[in-house]
């Protein structure tokens, strides 16, 4: 139990709740009134300050990064975008969808089409007042034969998009679509200009807190505040000025020499030594990433679902988390719904490593040994081959020789993934469930890495998808949930935390866990105190 | 004097037939490591029809030889083309960050060289004594550790015990010189040490081969002092191997220091090969290797002519 001073430090950082906040104020035995008082006077005092110039340093970016929002790919370029412009929707820093450059949207009753209101009088940088016909080719960047976006995907179920007057966008889709909402507020779906029906991404204008400056592919970016922001108490640095920073060591260097203000992917075997500096604030957000291993459920052995339940019975997640990600993580379920998201099945119980359940699964298939091998490489997640090693050695006992391939790094996405029978993958997670699902477990889907395909599972999805009742998708997403992680092919030991690092000056309100760095929107949420 | 614009005419059109195959070994190079441009910058995100818009989009569908062809009649016009991932034109791109991969060149070779030759003399001058001794050990030692140590150990002490240098070197344009001078000293420092030792070495051996020459011999019976004999009679005859090993650390401090703008995240030439190469965006790489291998060339020119003015005698080979 913490002592009041840290529990005022939780409210202050917001990593707690009310709720939780009065209830362990009581326990230490503040009465109700003056813990209602601290409440306000912590939680309250979180009012942004204006002023001063942010510098980040960002573990990616690269010489051959590009404002187009269909490329954009890493958190770099994320936090550049979603400073520079906005989108429909957004998810909120308490992870709840709020609006953004839509005040209001409606379904229809099947949920397959969508009109959002836009809000009136929001200008660009350029001064060009944002209206339906920006929003329609925005989206439309990211349709027909030459896009390269990786978001072309959500857009191809769409029948009809149109503008009703100057402040109304309709989507039709063919079928029921009921988090449309959400999908819209992902970073690919950013509001542009347009001239003639074509965006213009080039320039870098939006609608969002900062204007673009400068933008130095792979070295820096720089930015000032867009005065005329129509957002109340958000963007208020005057400027900022995003670096790249690759290098592990010269990232936490320039954390502790002051040279940066923030940093992201704090690496975790040394957060606890940089804790100990009184100047730095190290903060993690438990999110949707996860890391997963593979199995290509169309290639013997992992064809048979006794091999797999064996293969997930036979490894010690925990003793993963602990000395892959120093802890920092949350255990995974063999399926790939975080606890942030709103279907999550925390009813499920969660799985063990139970040499005894991985033989008698060898049994059951009619095996009393078996070889596989599993590739992993740095690049398919930080630990990737040492987790890989591990995993090794837990399943040993169970007669399950697993032989570790190292992999290159180099071209790990193009000639490991998705072509070896089984292997380590990333996943920075979706918002959705349905979202998550449809691109990487639905049958046919572009990154089913594991060639899955599960009738039930394929129907429900489709059912849930445009289903609007809360209660009712609750239920379909549990029993796909209990579905991937009973029959699935996949392996996800761990979801890990985005492990950030702060000046102690730079303060900030609960930090979102649907991306890292704030939902890639600290640029705009945070301020110096 | 003619027979030295001839040899420098000759070496400058050699220099160009280098340079060419320089660019098609380049451009073989980087088409037989696996993926292309589009796949490397979709990464995880690829689909298949995006991967295929992509390639038509850069034109990564046309066969091999028609794309080096139509480089190379681009770049004998002096358009280096556009980077393939941004479409930013590759002079503007490759500009800026030659600029400062320039800088901190000259800034290690200013302190470097002049250093690096003062302390071999000296070390001569003084051989077999303790200050010729623990020139030795400092200097080798520095060059025995890898780059990134030597980096390390500096900002450890200089940028985070005592707060005297930047971390790291946020380079741009609208630094003043002094600014960017004392942004870019912990790299300096770094690539300093790095080659101090090898011309150092260099110049205290050539001298002291040369000390058993006859004439060394004579001024000694002259009874010239010990400095007046290294610094007037052996250093002059000994300048052909200590330029040469220069120009070779020169060259160095331009192509080969892609780790020390890692770990200082300076905006150089290197970072952007490496990047490139890694996402196999050709017309960057080409033009980066053009310009490393072009450095080399003309730097060994330089040494080639300067040994030859130095010594005379080399431009009679037998």
């Amino acid at each position: 139990m913490p002592n009041m001073k840290e529990l005022e430090n939780l409210l202050a950082r917001g990593k707690i709740t009310r709720r939780d906040f009065m209830g362990r104020a009581a326990a230490l035995g503040v009465t109700i009134s003056m813990a209602s008082a601290l409440w306000s006077t912590t939680a309250l005092s979180a009012t942004p300050k204006k002023g001063g110039k942010l510098r980040v340093g960002m573990a990616h970016g690269s010489t051959t990064d590009s404002i187009d929002p269909a490329t954009t790919s890493h958190a770099y370029m994320k936090f550049v975008q979603l400073g520079l412009r906005n989108h429909l929707t957004e998810i909120g820093n308490t992870d709840k969808l709020i609006p953004e450059l839509a005040e209001s949207w409606e379904a229809s009753a099947d949920a397959a089409t969508w009109t959002f209101e836009l809000r009136k009088g929001v200008e660009f940088h350029n001064g060009k007042t944002m209206d339906a016909a920006d929003v329609v080719a925005s989206y439309n960047h990211h349709r027909g034969e030459d896009s390269k976006s990786a978001a072309k995907g959500f857009l191809d179920p769409i029948v009809e998009m149109k503008a009703d007057g100057k402040n109304t966008v309709v989507f039709a889709f063919r079928e029921g679509n009921a988090d449309w909402p959400y999908i819209v507020s992902d970073y690919h779906f950013a509001i542009m200009p347009s001239k003639d029906g074509k965006v213009d991404w080039e320039s870098g204008v939006g609608t969002g807190g900062y204007k673009l400056k400068k933008f130095e592919p792979g070295v820096r970016t720089s930015l000032e505040r867009n005065p005329n922001y129509w957002k109340e108490g958000h963007a208020n640095f005057d400027t900022a000025e995003i670096l790249a920073v690759i290098d592990q060591a010269a990232r936490t260097n320039a954390l502790t020499t002051g040279e940066v203000d923030v940093i992201d992917r704090v690496e975790v075997k040394t957060a606890h030594l940089l804790e100990k500096n009184p100047d730095i604030r190290i903060e993690e957000t438990s999110g949707t990433a996860h890391y997963t291993f593979a199995m290509r459920t169309d290639t013997p052995p992992f064809d048979n679902n006794h091999v797999r339940m064996a293969l997930k019975h036979a490894v010690d997640r925990e003793a993963l988390l602990q000395s892959v990600l120093r802890g920092r993580g949350v255990l995974g379920n063999d399926h790939p719904i975080s606890q942030n998201l709103r279907f999550h099945a925390g009813e499920l119980p969660q799985r063990t490593y139970d040499i005894d359940k991985a033989k008698f699964h060898l049994k059951k298939a009619g095996l009393s040994s078996l070889t596989v091998e599993l590739s992993a490489a740095d690049a398919a997640f930080d630990g990737a081959v040492d987790a890989a090693v591990l995993y090794k050695e837990h399943a040993a006992p169970a007669g399950i020789t697993i032989n570790v391939i190292r992999e290159p790094n180099d071209g790990y996405w193009s000639n490991v993934w998705m072509k070896k029978p089984w292997g380590a993958v990333y996943w920075s997670g979706r918002p959705t469930e349905d979202w998550m699902f449809s691109i990487a477990y639905a049958a046919g889907a572009n990154w089913n890495d594991t060639f899955w395909e599960h009738d039930r599972f394929n129907v429900l999805l489709k059912q849930a998808r445009a289903e609007l009742d809360e209660a009712k998708r609750h239920e379909m997403y549990v029993e796909m949930q209990t579905i991937v992680r009973d029959e699935g092919g996949v392996v996800v030991p761990m979801f890990n935390n985005f492990v950030l690092g702060f000046r102690e000056n730079v303060k900030h309100n609960r930090l979102a866990s649907n991306s890292t760095m704030d939902g890639a929107k600290g640029m705009e949420r945070w301020w110096f105190s | 004097m003619t027979q030295i614009v001839v040899l420098v005419a000759q070496r400058l059109a050699l220099g160009l037939l280098t340079l060419f195959v320089v660019s098609l070994i380049i451009f073989l190079g980087v088409e037989l490591l696996p993926g292309d441009l589009a796949e490397a910058i979709l990464g995880q995100a690829a689909t298949p029809e995006t991967v295929a818009a992509f390639r038509r989009e850069l034109m990564l569908d046309l066969p091999a030889h028609e794309r080096y062809v139509k480089w190379l009649v681009d770049m004998v016009q002096g358009d280096m083309g556009r980077s393939l991932a941004n479409k930013r034109e590759i002079s503007e791109l490759i500009g800026g960050r030659l600029g400062n991969t320039m800088f901190l060149a000259s800034l290690a070779a200013v302190i470097s060289v002049p250093l690096a030759v003062t302390l071999g003399v000296l070390a001569a001058l003084y051989r077999n004594t303790l200050f010729d001794r623990f020139v030795n050990v400092v200097t080798l030692s520095s060059i025995s550790f890898p780059e990134f140590f030597v980096a390390y150990i500096l900002i450890l002490f200089l940028a985070v015990k005592i707060s005297v240098f930047p971390s790291i070197s946020n380079i741009y344009d609208e630094l003043t010189f002094l600014e960017k001078l004392y942004r870019s000293a912990l790299p300096a420092f770094t690539l300093t040490l790095v080659v101090v030792a090898h011309m150092m070495r260099m110049t205290r051996a050539a001298i002291i081969n040369l000390l058993a020459s006859p004439f060394i011999e004579m001024a000694h019976l002259k009874g010239l002092s010990r400095s007046r004999i290294i610094v007037m009679h052996a250093l002059p005859n000994a300048l052909g191997p200590i330029i040469n090993v220069i120009v070779i650390n020169l060259a160095y401090l331009v192509v080969g220091v892609v780790v020390v703008e890692v770990v200082f995240v300076y905006p150089g030439l290197g970072q952007l090969l490496v990047d490139s190469v890694s996402k196999r965006d050709i017309p960057v790489v080409q033009a980066s290797s053009l310009i490393f291998a072009g450095t080399y060339i003309l730097l060994n020119l330089t040494a080639d002519v300067l040994s030859i003015l130095s010594n005379p005698r080399l431009m009679h080979p037998k």
